[in-house]
């Protein structure tokens, strides 16, 4: 697993421990969802609040039409990456079920959340060394993304539903049992959207945290994400010292 | 015992009009035209079913709106149908009489008679704030569904609540189906709803000797099975990205969508964008103003009617949900910044040292 880590302290042939964390399904889905998110955040937005109109003659437009397709046509691939990832927690490693299944009821899993709040606040000098997400991050991986994105493909396709109409799939699966559960129509719509800024609220935090850690916390998060290998710049620190 | 057919007869309709009256109801149920034929076979030789039409806490805009229904035709058929029984606007007798003739329908058609409630009861102290012939009107809504067929919860108060239910509903106004367990309700709610309904639903379950099939909120599903905004003749303007911004703009005047002025028609089940009103003249959206979601749950709660995103109500705040996403991102990029700040200084003073 990891490659030379002991004599090669030289300045000119520093080596850094490295762990494969992320395989290939997990890294394609991470893309693939940020994009559909991304798409999904910006088209939504404009769903509730829509751009000024457009001139001319309605026949020779559908701006809004698009909109809505590529608002649509995102939400249908987030769901079926969202599915395959479900798949990967089964057959992948066990990294790839971190996001799934916190370790709630393990005490160290908690002891690493406190550690890792510490180190935000400043209170802890040294970050420990994780190989996969950090206890915190799968705290807030699990609640946040989660069960906000679960949230956001019922509400979805139970609005969606509502234009394909009774009888389709996405009535009868969603719309029919979720519209009466929030209220009426127009509520599904607001709780969508409060979902919509609860994910924005995530990817706000998610990216700034990446960024930090990978300069901070000494260990590779961006790039891991593309190439699955996890890297540390401590030549010192083994993998899985402190976990 | 009387079918309708000899009913109408009676109240002075030709037979040409009552076979027209079976081939509208049949289309506006969406059923083939052969079923015009079964329709008029039913009402010839089937006995007439008795409606008896009740009024709690309501303003009796049901009742208007069922007067002056579509197709002039059609309100005859309404009126011989159902007004004959008990209905305290409509009817002749009035005080001990209508009591009377209310105990009478009760005690003669047990168990085979609908009962169509237009308002709702209160609850509260002990339902005094409706009084029907000395009593509350609870007790009579009790009374008359305890041997009923079936129950038409006919508008929004009788299916929702409506205005008397709207926060912070003083009186305790309550829906039937949440006073009334154990009898088939349907809600046809809309505020008025829309009077086709009415004798779409009575022709059924005489031709068919059932209730005609409902979705999962009780609504019939042939008149609510699609939103206002599916069969609005603006949705290309919709598609097109064409809004009116406000009431007095261009995009008004040219008959563009009213989205972004709060129109409700997306949100909002019921036929009123193809049955339309007053003799299919027109509805609110073809008057220039917003669908605001009458026949929809709650819909005087809603936030308003004039914005598309409608407010959040919760402790004791009203807001809407892009107030609260800005709010709360600008917090947390303010908490982002100021962190990252905080982590460059720990940097620079841990390398000093």
């Amino acid at each position: 697993m990891s490659s030379e880590t002991g004599d090669a302290r030289d300045l000119r042939m520093h080596s850094e421990p490295a762990v494969y964390v992320y395989e290939a399904p997990v890294r394609i889905w991470h893309w693939v969802n940020a994009l559909a998110i991304t798409v999904l955040a910006i088209t939504g937005y404009f769903i509730g609040q829509p751009p000024p109109s457009v001139p001319g003659e309605a026949t020779f437009n559908f701006l809004f039409g698009y909109i809505r397709f590529a608002h649509f046509a995102a939400g249908y691939v987030l769901a079926i990456f969202f599915l395959l990832r479900i798949y990967w927690a089964f057959v992948g490693n066990r990294h790839a079920r971190e996001l799934f299944l916190p370790p709630i009821f393990k005490a160290e899993f908690w002891d690493g959340v406190i550690h890792e709040l510490k180190w935000y606040l400043f209170i802890a000098k040294e970050p420990r060394k994780h190989v996969g997400h950090n206890p915190l991050a799968m705290l807030a991986m699990h609640i946040m993304f989660v069960w906000g994105t679960i949230f956001m493909i019922i509400t979805g396709f139970a609005l969606y539903g509502e234009g394909t109409g009774m009888g389709t799939w996405q009535y009868d699966y969603f719309s029919s049992w979720v519209l009466p559960l929030f209220g009426q129509s127009m509520d599904v719509h607001t709780w969508h959207r409060v979902g919509m800024w609860w994910l924005v609220i995530f990817a706000m935090i998610h990216i700034y945290a990446a960024i930090r850690e990978d300069i901070m916390s000494r260990q590779s998060l961006i790039s891991s994400m593309i190439s699955g290998w996890r890297t540390f710049r401590d030549p010192n620190r083994k993998p899985g010292d402190e976990i | 015992m009387e079918t309708f057919y000899e009913v109408m007869r009676r109240q002075g309709i030709s037979r040409r009009s009552f076979l027209k009256f079976c081939s509208l109801t049949a289309a506006a149920m969406g059923l083939g035209p052969q079923f015009a034929g079964k329709i008029a076979h039913a009402m010839e030789n089937k006995p007439r079913i008795p409606v008896l039409w009740l009024h709690g806490l309501e303003c009796t805009c049901c009742t208007e709106s069922f007067i002056r229904s579509a197709h002039p035709l059609a309100k005859d058929v309404i009126l011989s149908m159902i007004s004959l029984d008990y209905d305290d606007t409509i009817m002749a007798a009035a005080g001990h009489q209508a009591e009377a003739a209310l105990e009478e329908v009760i005690e003669k058609y047990k168990g085979n008679y609908i009962v169509a409630v237009e308002g709702n009861p209160p609850l509260n102290e002990d339902g005094m704030f409706c009084i029907v012939g000395g009593k509350p009107f609870v007790d009579q809504l009790r009374h008359a569904t305890e041997h009923c067929k079936a129950i038409i919860s006919w508008g929004s108060c009788a299916s929702y609540g409506c205005v008397q239910a709207a926060k912070p509903n003083p009186t305790q106004a309550t829906p039937v189906h949440k006073v009334i367990s154990g009898k088939p309700i349907i809600k046809v709610p809309g505020c008025p709803p829309i009077a086709e309904v009415m004798t779409a639903v009575i022709t059924y379950m005489l031709t068919f000797d059932k209730l005609p099939e409902l979705d999962r909120t009780g609504r019939p599903k042939m008149f609510y099975s699609q939103r206002i905004h599916d069969k609005c003749y603006r949705r290309p303007h919709f598609d097109a990205g064409q809004f009116v911004e406000s009431f007095d703009d261009e995009g008004a005047r040219k008959g563009y969508c009213l989205y972004k002025v709060g129109c409700k028609g997306p949100t909002t089940y019921n036929a009123c964008s193809t049955i339309r009103w007053n003799e299919g003249t027109s509805f609110p959206i073809q008057a220039g103003h917003g669908c605001f979601g009458c026949s929809e749950d709650g819909f005087w709660d809603k936030g308003s009617w004039y914005a598309r995103l409608t407010d959040i109500k919760a402790f004791g705040v009203e807001t809407n949900a892009d107030a609260v996403g800005t709010a709360a991102a600008a917090a947390v990029g303010t908490a982002v910044a100021a962190h990252a700040a905080a982590s460059v200084v720990k940097r620079l003073a841990s390398k000093g040292e």
